[in-house]
């Protein structure tokens, strides 16, 4: 059935056929064509965010939670500009995004008319794929294949351009069928690779799965076939910032998160292993530090199903490019018909070796005194709030890594975060997306006051929507992060690391029309928490925090896995001129 | 399991070399991509390679089918083995990208250029500009009582050797397409 329509209402159908039940936007001249059309509809809630880059983050917010692919709205010119921090974001921490942006007329294409940008020009190297749409009859299949390439393989945000005359016009859509592209990217893994692996797990004497937001990106069952193989197995499991949950924090197989900023015992066990299962993590340098150090003595295999991301920065023995879920269930069924096989008197003795290292507790900490210690204030966040149907976002900094280390999740998709860009001004919109989506659930923001800052205009949101989002801020009046690597690296020179004239947060909440709450006192921190979580709406919550706390573990640069700061070591001197080049 | 031929939709993987040598050793790999013919799809692949530090040391593109709406591109490029596999993955997930090939190491290649070079000057230099125009199998395109134009086409060697030669008898122009290359045989 062919169906003649203006280019604008075809947007609006293509959106329907895809299922799209909420779209983040901003109007302007360019696009107003297609928000006449989304006046008059009723099937999809737009959601009118008060800057374009918290309509991507928020898009993205709503994307990691739902498994969805976010749906992003905003004319030419600025409004595209604005949004490829969000673009970029979305890419490097392989987010599915739809973005949708106008563009000057066909005819004026070239002519620096009024709000005009090379959008597709700009965005090429922060999408996925991007398309400008000259021709209203190719506009429905290319919006479809738009929403195939987002979501099939590795997913990224795809950019779809769109010239206002073309949205004018009358022209034929091209109903949603079944993708006939050339873009079909295989999710079976080579079978002989994945029986290679089931003899390394048989064989292994100290074997780790080290998981990432690739295990998130493949869906819930692949979380769930995970759990099977690593409670299978009982081999130790550790994640990336990006796949927290994939495995549940609570299971004693956990080992918590690796890295940088990770746990002793992940990166003892990572630098110690003598088989490494990588299941849809990219040896980001967050992770590996110095690369001729990295796990020196281990056999490494990995599951991805980007096949650039392998060999890219470690060479492993075991390459299988595949997706997740597929090359997991294969896995699983390889090693069950081979009689669940491990060797587990070696196994036994690497996890005696492993509680030594957890015995270290290198998450301690003493909350002494009248000053809340940031440890201390997520660790009461996380006892009060456990309970509940929760949904954890984060914007960028110390206080990102303590969430990460001090709160726990059950399941995937519960824990927004921008890992790769590390996009300050990510948490509070993608706080908003996720209330949109989960509008009964928890939604907090664990934020730093430089960073929630960076998109606090999306308070105009959350309250216009009364969306309940909890802003848990922890306010050191520092650029934290940055503070402590001056810290470390530049003799304590705190070059512009204070945050200096802040606003009154409780007064700025009360602006708004929202609840801000204040609290500095240890004793009166858990009934602070209880008074966010009874309000039913937005609440700006003003945590203030010890000012100079680091945060611990951190494998400085230039230095191997097991060669990390824990609390209260001397942090003079330890990275040399080599490391400091790092970032 | 050496060459990387991306057959979009396969669900075998044997070609993908992901089990490359790791050596320091600079190869040169000349790569064919069969690309989509639509708007920018150039300069994805020209964007790839200045936004991750590869090398471009020759690059050709034209369509090839008309109605499959393919063009080829192809480049000629260098980097140690890992670098290469890199820029063979990296391209194989260029969304319009249909086909990557690594005429290198996938069998016997035959390459060619086509250069045209102006040559000015008179009496000897330019009877013997002549002369060697017609042991490289130069054609003459145009002349005139100063200038000769050659067309010359070979493998890229050839060409540079032809250049070397035309250099102190008075060449002042060059023009050269860029390799095309084909796999022999089957
Ligand atoms: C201040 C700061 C500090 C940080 N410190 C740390 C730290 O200490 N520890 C840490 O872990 N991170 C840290 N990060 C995050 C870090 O920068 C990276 O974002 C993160 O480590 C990458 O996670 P990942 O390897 O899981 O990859 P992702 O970026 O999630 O990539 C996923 C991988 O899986 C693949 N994939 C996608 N879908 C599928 C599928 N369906 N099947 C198979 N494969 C798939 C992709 O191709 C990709 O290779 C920090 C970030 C910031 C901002
Ligand atoms: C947009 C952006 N600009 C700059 C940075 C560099 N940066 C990383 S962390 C940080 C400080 C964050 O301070 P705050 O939000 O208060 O968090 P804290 O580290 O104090 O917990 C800065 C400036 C960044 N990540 N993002």
């Amino acid at each position: 059935m062919t169906r003649k329509m203006t280019g604008a209402k075809m947007i609006v159908q293509a959106l329907i056929d895809q299922g799209v039940d909420t779209v983040f936007g901003y109007p302007g001249g360019a696009v107003l064509p297609i928000y006449d059309e989304v006046f008059q509809q009723n099937s999809i809630k737009h959601v009118l965010v008060r800057h374009e880059q918290g309509a991507v983050h928020a898009a993205e917010g709503y994307a990691r939670s739902t498994g969805k692919p976010g749906v992003v709205l905003v004319t030419s010119g600025p409004g595209a500009t604005n949004a490829v921090t969000g673009l970029t974001d979305a890419l490097l921490d392989s987010i599915p995004l739809v973005v949708l942006t106008g563009q000057v007329p066909t005819f004026m294409i070239g002519s620096d008319a009024f709000q005009e940008a090379d959008t597709v020009g700009i965005t090429r190297p922060c999408t996925k794929h991007n398309w400008l749409v000259k021709d209203t009859d190719k506009l429905g299949g290319v919006l479809h294949e738009a929403f195939h390439v987002a979501t099939s393989g590795r997913p990224g945000p795809v950019l779809v351009d769109i010239p206002k005359d073309v949205q004018f016009a009358t022209g034929t859509y091209t109903p949603k069928k079944p993708s006939t592209s050339h873009y079909q990217p295989p999710v079976k893994g080579d079978m002989e690779e994945i029986t290679e692996l089931v003899s390394a797990i048989e064989n292994a004497k100290r074997p780790v799965f080290y998981t990432g937001g690739g295990v998130i990106n493949s869906g819930p069952a692949a979380s769930q076939l995970l759990r099977e193989l690593v409670d299978g197995t009982g081999f130790p499991i550790t994640s990336t910032l990006m796949g927290l949950g994939a495995y549940p924090a609570s299971g004693d197989k956990w080992l918590g998160m690796l890295g940088m900023h990770g746990l002793y015992e992940a990166n003892m066990a990572m630098h110690d292993c003598d088989l490494m299962i990588n299941i849809g993590a990219r040896f980001d340098d967050r992770i590996t530090g110095v690369v001729d150090m990295f796990s020196p003595k281990s056999k490494k295999a990995h599951i991805d199903i980007d096949p650039s991301s392998i060999n890219k920065i470690i060479r492993v023995d075991i390459p299988i490019v595949g997706d997740v879920g597929h090359v997991l269930e294969d896995l699983l069924k390889v090693w069950k018909s081979r009689g669940r096989k491990t060797n587990s008197e070696a196994v036994g003795k690497w996890w005696k070796q492993i509680e030594q290292w957890r015995a270290v507790d290198c998450l301690k900490f003493e909350q002494s005194g009248k000053i809340i210690k940031p440890q201390y204030a997520l660790s009461r966040l996380e006892a009060l709030t456990k309970k509940y149907n929760r949904y954890i976002t984060t914007e960028v900094g110390q206080h990102q890594m303590w969430a990460a280390q001090y709160l726990g999740f059950e399941d995937p998709n519960r824990w927004m975060t921008s890992g790769g860009l590390g996009t300050m001004g990510y948490g509070f919109p993608a706080s908003i997306g996720v209330q949109m989506a989960h509008p009964d659930a928890l939604v907090i923001n664990v934020a730093g006051e430089a960073s929630w800052l960076m998109n606090m205009q999306e308070m105009g949101t959350a309250m216009q929507y009364g969306l309940p989002v909890k802003q848990f801020i922890l306010n050191n009046e520092r650029l934290g992060m940055v503070r402590q690597w001056q810290e470390l690296l530049h003799g304590e020179r705190y070059s512009q690391s204070w945050s200096e004239s802040l606003p009154d947060f409780v007064k700025l909440a009360e602006a708004f029309g929202a609840k801000g709450i204040i609290c500095s006192d240890p004793d009166d921190l858990d009934d602070a928490i209880m008074e966010m979580l009874e309000y039913d709406g937005p609440v700006i919550f003003d945590c203030l925090v010890e000012k100079h706390e680091n945060c611990f573990p951190m494998i400085p640069s230039g230095k191997a896995h097991n060669d990390m700061m824990l609390a209260g070591v001397d942090t003079q001197g330890v990275i040399d001129a080599k490391g400091s080049v790092l970032v | 399991m050496s060459a990387l031929k991306i057959k979009k939709g396969s669900n075998s993987h044997s070609a993908y070399n992901l089990r490359p040598n790791f050596s320091d050793v600079i190869e040169r790999h000349t790569l064919a991509v069969l690309v989509e013919n639509e708007p920018g799809v150039l300069a994805r692949v020209i964007g790839l390679f200045s936004g991750r530090g590869y090398n471009i040391d020759s690059l050709t593109v034209a369509e090839v089918d008309h109605t499959g709406h393919l063009s080829r591109i192809t480049i000629v490029t260098s980097g140690t083995p890992q670098v290469i596999e890199q820029i063979k993955a990296q391209l194989g997930r260029i969304v319009p990208v249909h086909e990557v090939h690594d005429l290198t190491v996938e069998g016997p290649s035959v390459e060619r250029e086509l250069a045209m070079f102006k040559v000015n000057g008179t009496g000897d230099k330019r009877v013997e500009a002549l002369r060697l125009a017609d042991i490289f199998r130069a054609n003459v395109v145009d002349s005139t009582l100063e200038t000769f134009v050659f067309e010359i086409t070979g493998a890229p060697d050839k060409i540079d050797a032809f250049a070397d030669l035309m250099r102190p008898l008075g060449l002042t122009d060059v023009a050269r397409t860029g390799v095309a290359a084909l796999s022999r045989g089957n």
